[in-house]
Parts: structure tokens; sequence; C-alpha cells
């Protein structure tokens, strides 16, 4: 009976603090367990955190890491979610020479076939930024490529789920 | 600064008052009803010390011989009392050597507090004379832990910790306070922490669960309950007992839920894992249920997962929603503290008895006595077994000291033998298996329950680990009361490279010292024994001093401990030889 291995988003709700990120960190660690992104911002509640992490594991093991990180003092809730239960994306940015951006028509094209927004421009180089699945980043890298670039920066993936999180809820009641 | 006079008896916590950090800490730590402490000083927590001079007619500061021995004897502390033990220690290599005992503390959720000094706040991170990142080496092995900088965070820092360490399932908690925060001033006002948002430490037990549970239990024909640890931290012996005895449920034990139950209890049915009892290990895996109670299915309870218990219905009754589903698949998942989920569970239950059953138990236990335990108990060859010391302690003790054991073969033989009428009584590292815990630990069990006999039984090795704690014990005239089974080897690593390396015994036969002579170097009345006939005697005057006393019994070198479930094998596979 072997169980499927797939891509789960773990949202973890926190209190802020500094060691938090550490212990959440050593529980994916102790189990060898590849973070394929993570990310950590303020969340919708005021002085909650909320961190995002992307791991590909099986079901029964996401079940399991999220209530190890459930366990930790200052998690609030921690819930883990399939790729269909949730709206995701990530963003990146491309710096690049502005010469080409004149002298290569063909990027302009790309540009604007893709919805990338210029961010600025100046004598030396230009900045795109775009957000969307993995898949069109990628290939919005694989097309630029071919003329040069001077810097590329992929952020994590953000998620939101489909379904209500409860989460003001719970602490409302706990108050 | 002015010191409060120490005659005081009014409640120190109570107004607002300029004082400094370190006087802070001690009054928090006063706040919190702790009126002893286990540490050593150094540069980072002097202030501290300084404070504890100043307040020493109210809190006891024992000055162990290593951090280790503090961390230990603050778990000993905590685990024969309920309440949380405090160790102490200053920056870098003090802190780091408190370690062990954290994370054994850990493993086997004890609650400590652990106060560390730490160098001046603007020095972190210059890699300062004995700075040391405490906080993120003890993450791992911390229930939780954190830094304090500023003054006026220390009393709630210390509070949080406290209530931390000690509520839900308990653990250690560090607290590290840079030397600045001790020696500036601020507003002192203690609060006790009575909860924290994020923090749900007992899940509410539902009735549907329990419900469910008894239903099973009520159906069962071979029913088997194995209790460990939450039944002592929930403070839930009688319930079990009451539990046990309304179904008439054989009931077995992990070896940090031993003496919950009586020994004698005629539905006590022993120990399960590795060296645990033939019975119980062979029908785990031929009851209908199997009832785990406050216990986490570790690997050397359970032997091979895959052929553990297959055959049962699992109802897993914790506090700790991580536990449950971890490593053994529940079918009912009982939430919440083990005294109100047993409570309710009794209401629930069918008064009922399994006889055959029963008798099943007793018939292995037969077999077990003939090939195992006689031998053990009642030998007839020359050389002494540890069994037979442990079996003339129970004759002394009636069943009424606390053992505290190290790790190894006597331990296994401890936990097996000892006899047990009183909770909280068998006191030995059981997640961790650290040597060199009893003898710091029977310091702090001793202290915290003065009234009690404490009988520390150690192996030649383990004893070598913390023996600088005799000076404690010198110092400090605790009675614990010291047996080392001597074996002249490092039994148990001996026993698995005979059975499985061939016996290519690598680095286990130990020359020993003259351990009487050490004991007495410590002016601690010592006494060896090397004949049966001597026994008997020598236990008695240890048990009847008054003072702490060292008893050294030479054993049999090569005698191995059975029952025994090879690792990696299944509870049914258990060996008898
Ligand atoms: C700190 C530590 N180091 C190593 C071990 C591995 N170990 C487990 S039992 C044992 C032998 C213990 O020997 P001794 O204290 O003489 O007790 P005996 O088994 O002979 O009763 C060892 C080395 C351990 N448990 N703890």
């Amino acid at each position: 009976m072997k169980e499927d291995i797939q891509s789960f988003t773990i949202s973890i709700y926190t209190e802020n603090n500094i060691g938090l990120l550490n212990r959440i960190s050593a529980i994916f660690q102790r189990r060898h367990i590849n973070i394929e992104s993570l990310t950590t911002s303020q969340s919708e509640i005021d002085g909650v955190n909320r961190f995002v992490i992307v791991v590909d594991m099986t079901e029964t093991n996401a079940s399991k890491i999220v209530k190890q990180i459930e366990k930790q003092v200052e998690t609030i809730r921690a819930y883990y979610h399939t790729e269909d239960e949730t709206i995701f994306t990530e963003s990146c940015m491309f710096k690049i020479k502005s010469d080409l951006l004149f002298n290569e028509p063909q990027i302009q094209n790309i540009i604007k076939e893709s919805n990338t927004t210029i961010v600025t421009v100046n004598k030396e180089f230009f900045v795109l930024e775009k957000s969307g699945r993995r898949n069109e980043i990628e290939s919005l890298r694989r097309d630029l490529n071919a003329f040069g670039i001077m810097q590329f920066v992929r952020s994590g993936r953000i998620a939101v789920t489909k379904d209500q999180m409860k989460i003001t809820e719970l602490l409302t009641a706990s108050k | 600064m002015k010191t409060q006079t120490i005659n005081n008896k009014k409640e120190v916590a109570e107004k607002t008052q300029r004082i400094t950090g370190s006087e802070a800490i001690v009054r928090s730590l006063m706040a919190e009803g702790v009126d002893i402490l286990y540490g050593y000083p150094g540069g980072a927590i002097m202030p501290v010390y300084d404070e504890l001079y100043k307040f020493q007619d109210r809190i006891h500061h024992v000055l162990t011989r290593h951090e280790q021995g503090a961390a230990h004897a603050a778990q000993g502390y905590a685990r024969i009392s309920g309440k949380v033990g405090v160790a102490m220690a200053t920056s870098g290599p003090g802190a780091t050597n408190l370690i062990t005992g954290i994370a054994d503390a850990q493993i086997d959720s004890t609650p400590i507090v652990c106060i560390t000094g730490q160098v001046f706040s603007h020095l972190l991170g210059s890699d300062a004379f004995q700075e040391t990142d405490i906080v993120g080496i003890s993450t791992p092995v911390t229930k939780w832990n954190c830094q304090v900088t500023k003054a006026e965070d220390i009393p709630e820092a210390i509070a949080k910790a406290f209530y931390i360490a000690k509520s839900g399932r308990p653990g250690p908690v560090l607290v590290d306070i840079t030397k600045d925060a001790q020696v500036s001033e601020l507003d002192f006002k203690y609060e006790k922490c009575t909860g924290i948002r994020s923090y749900k430490p007992i899940p509410k037990t539902s009735q549907e669960s329990v419900n469910a549970a008894a239903e099973l239990i009520n159906n069962a024909k071979k029913p088997m309950i194995v209790w460990g640890q939450g039944v002592v931290l929930g403070k839930a012996e009688a319930e079990l007992k009451a539990v046990i005895e309304k179904a008439g449920i054989p009931a077995a034990w992990t070896i940090l839920g031993a003496s919950a139950l009586p020994t004698s209890h005629p539905l006590n049915i022993g120990m399960v894992g590795m060296h645990g009892n033939y019975a119980p290990n062979k029908l785990t895996n031929e009851c209908d249920v199997l009832i785990a109670i406050g216990m986490r299915f570790d690997d050397r309870v359970t032997g091979s997962l895959d052929t553990y218990a297959k055959q049962a219905k699992i109802i897993h009754f914790d506090i700790d929603p991580a536990e449950i589903n971890k490593n053994v698949q529940a079918d009912v998942a009982v939430l919440g503290n083990s005294k109100e989920s047993l409570a309710m569970l009794l209401d629930a239950l069918n008064k009922n008895a399994h006889e055959a059953w029963l008798q099943e138990f007793k018939d292995l236990y037969a077999i077990e006595f003939e090939k195992v335990i006689k031998g053990d108990l009642h030998p007839t060859k020359e050389g002494l077994t540890m069994g037979e010391v442990l079996k003339q302690i129970n004759v002394e003790s009636k069943g009424n000291a606390a053992i505290v054991s190290d790790v190894g073969q006597h331990q296994m033989i401890a936990c097996r033998y000892a006899d047990f009428n009183v909770s909280k009584s068998n006191i030995t590292s059981g997640g961790l298996g650290t040597m060199g815990f009893a003898l710091p630990a029977a310091i702090g069990a001793k202290m915290a329950a003065p009234d009690r006999e404490v009988v520390a039984i150690i192996g030649d090795g383990g004893f070598q680990m913390n023996i600088q704690e005799l000076g404690t014990i010198f110092q400090q005239k605790t009675a614990v009361k010291i047996v080392v089974l001597n074996n002249e080897f490092l039994g148990m690593v001996r026993q698995w490279q005979q059975l499985f390396f061939d016996k290519r015994y690598a680095s286990t036969e130990m020359t020993n010292p003259n351990f009487i002579a050490i004991a007495e170097g410590y002016y601690i009345k010592a006494k060896k024994v090397t004949k049966r006939e001597e026994l008997a005697e020598a236990v008695k005057e240890m048990m009847e001093s008054k003072e702490s006393y060292f008893l050294e019994v030479c054993v049999e070198k090569e005698d191995n401990v059975f029952p025994m479930i090879p690792s990696g094998a299944s509870v049914s596979d258990v060996r008898l030889s």
C-alpha cells in the first residue's frame, strides 16, 4: 500500500517569534524533508504571522508534520492543503541589459504576450516582474535566457485556500 | 540597590518594586514556589548567584559538580514530586553541559526550567568569551525557549517558562538571560502565567470518542491495556485502577509507566518492550482490543511495527494530538488529560471479568518464571545475579522505596524486579537512555521527597559518567542509597556483542577503580559484597542507614537480560534465552 507523493501547501498561523522559524525548519530537517519553498509574512490578522511552506510528501506524512508544527507553543494553527484546494502563485524578477530592449524586437513581444510588467528602465538595464504559475515563469525564463539575463530571482509560493481558515473565529473564541 | 530583608515573610512578589534583573529572577522563582534549585556558577550568571546568596534561607541552591548533574537532579526532583525542577548554569560551557539533561527531559516529558546566563547583549554574535547560541542549540530539545535581553522582560519570561513546562504534556524550557538584563533595573511585579493564546495544553475530551472506546472495550473478549507515563503525569493512578478493576482488563506498563499501579495488583501483568515480560509482549499480538493510555508506542515497546498488534483494534488515549497515528494507527483516539478521560471511560464501561484471558497471561508467566525469573531471583550458580540484589532490596523496602536506575542491564533488571507500592517510584531515563542519569537524579529525588527511601541502582559504567556527584551528596548530606552492580563490563552493550557480534567485546570490558575508596574519599559509608552470604546483611545495613550509603555488589560478569525482543523483531518473537 504505497502512498502517492504529492505537493502540499502547509499554512501556519503563528505568533511573531524569532525562534519559531528555527523550530519549524528543524521539524522538516529532522525528517529529511526537503522544503520546496518557504514564505513568511503578516497574515490577515494583525500581529499574526503566516508561513506558507510547500513540500512534496505523502498525505500521511503531511498530517504528521502539521501536528508536530501545531505542537509548538507559538503556533496558533497549522493546515495542509493540496494544490486543488488552494489558489497559489509565485513571482519573479529579471534584470536585463537595456540595449536588448531596443535592439531585439522579439523581447518586446515576449513581454507583451506573457503579461510581464516592466518595473523600471534606465540606460544600463531594465527590470521585469511577473506573477504566475511555476510553468509560466519557467517558460518566460527560457525565452529570455536566449538573449542573456543579468539577474533572475523567483519567490516562494504564496497561496490562499478556497475554503475558510476559521482562524479569526478561533482567536476570538479563545480570548 | 537595596535588598529586602531576608526575613520578610510577606509575599515579596505582590507589589511593584524597583530591583535588578538578577533579583527579579530569584523573586520570580520564589513566586513560582521554588525552594530548591540545582546549578553551577560562572561569569555570566554571577549577579544571580549574588542574589541567591542573599535569599539563601528561602531558596536553597544546590551546587552540583557538573551542570549535567544539575539538569538530571532537577529531573529527579520533578519526576518524584510532579513539580517543576529548576537548573541554573552560566553561559557557554555551563549552558551546553545542561543539554543532555534537557534532551532527556524532552523525550521523557519532564517539567524542568533551565536558567542560563548569557554574555552582554551588545556582545551577542561577536564570539565573545563564553558566548554560545544556547537558544539555537537547545531549540530541538526544548518544549519552549527564549532569550531575555531586557530586565523588564524577566518576570514574564519566567512566568511563561513555568506555565509551559508544567502544563499539558510537560517538558523542559530554557530561559537565557543576558548579563545586562541581570544588572539593570526594572519595576518588578510578578504575575503567574495562566494561558497563552497560541497554546492549547489540554485538548478537550470528546464524549463520542469515549463512548466509541467503551463500546469496543465492552464487547472485547481479550482486551489488554498498556499504560505509560501519561497516567502518572495526569495523576490518574486511581482512575486507571478503577477502569482496570471494573472491566477486568489485564494491564501492562511501559518503563515510564511503572509504579502507577502497585506491582502486586492481580491485573498488573508486567512490563512491555524489549526486556519486558514474556506474557504481555506475546499477547500483544493476541489481544482483540489494545488500549494504550498515555504511552507513545516507542520502538522499544513495539518492536517491528509491521507485526505489532495487527489483529487488534487500537484505542489510544493521549494528551498530545501529535502522538495519535504517529507510530500506530488508532481505531479510536481519545484526546485529553488522562484523569478526565479515564474517569469518563469508567462511567461508560460495563462491569466485566476476563478470567480465561487473564489465565493466558498467568500461563506464560509460569514459563517466564521457569526459564528466566527463577534463575535471576533464586540463582543456584555461584556468581551473584543483579536480580537477587533487587529481590533483597524489595525485602527491606517492602516495595516502598523509589528506585532510580541508570541505563543498561541493571536498569532492565531494576524495572523488571523492583516492587512498587507507590506511584512515581520508578525514576529512570527511558526515552534517551542516558547513562549517568541515576546518581544526580537520585539526589534531586531525595531532596524533593526527603521522607522517602531513594535507592539508586547503577552499573559500573554509568556510575563513572557522573561519579563527581558523590561530592554533592557529601556536601548536601543527601541520604541517598547508591547500589553499583559491578559486572566489570558495559554489560548491555556486551550482551549485544555476545548475541549479535559473535562475542567480539570491543571496548566494553572495564578495569575499574576501587569504588569503595572513592566513596570513602567522599566520606560516604561504603561496603563491597562479593559473596551471596554477605548480601542480605549488607542490603539491610544500607537500607537502615540514616545517611547516604554506597554498596558495591560484584555480580556475574557475563549474565544476560532476558526476555529480549531483538531490535527490529516482532513482539511475538520475544526470546527467553
Ligand atoms: C551516555 C551514554 N553513552 C552510551 C550509551 C550506550 N549504552 C547503553 S547501555 C551501556 C552499558 C552500560 O554499562 P553499565 O553502566 O556498566 O551497566 P550494565 O549494562 O553493565 O548494567 C551503554 C554503553 C548510553 N546509553 N548512554
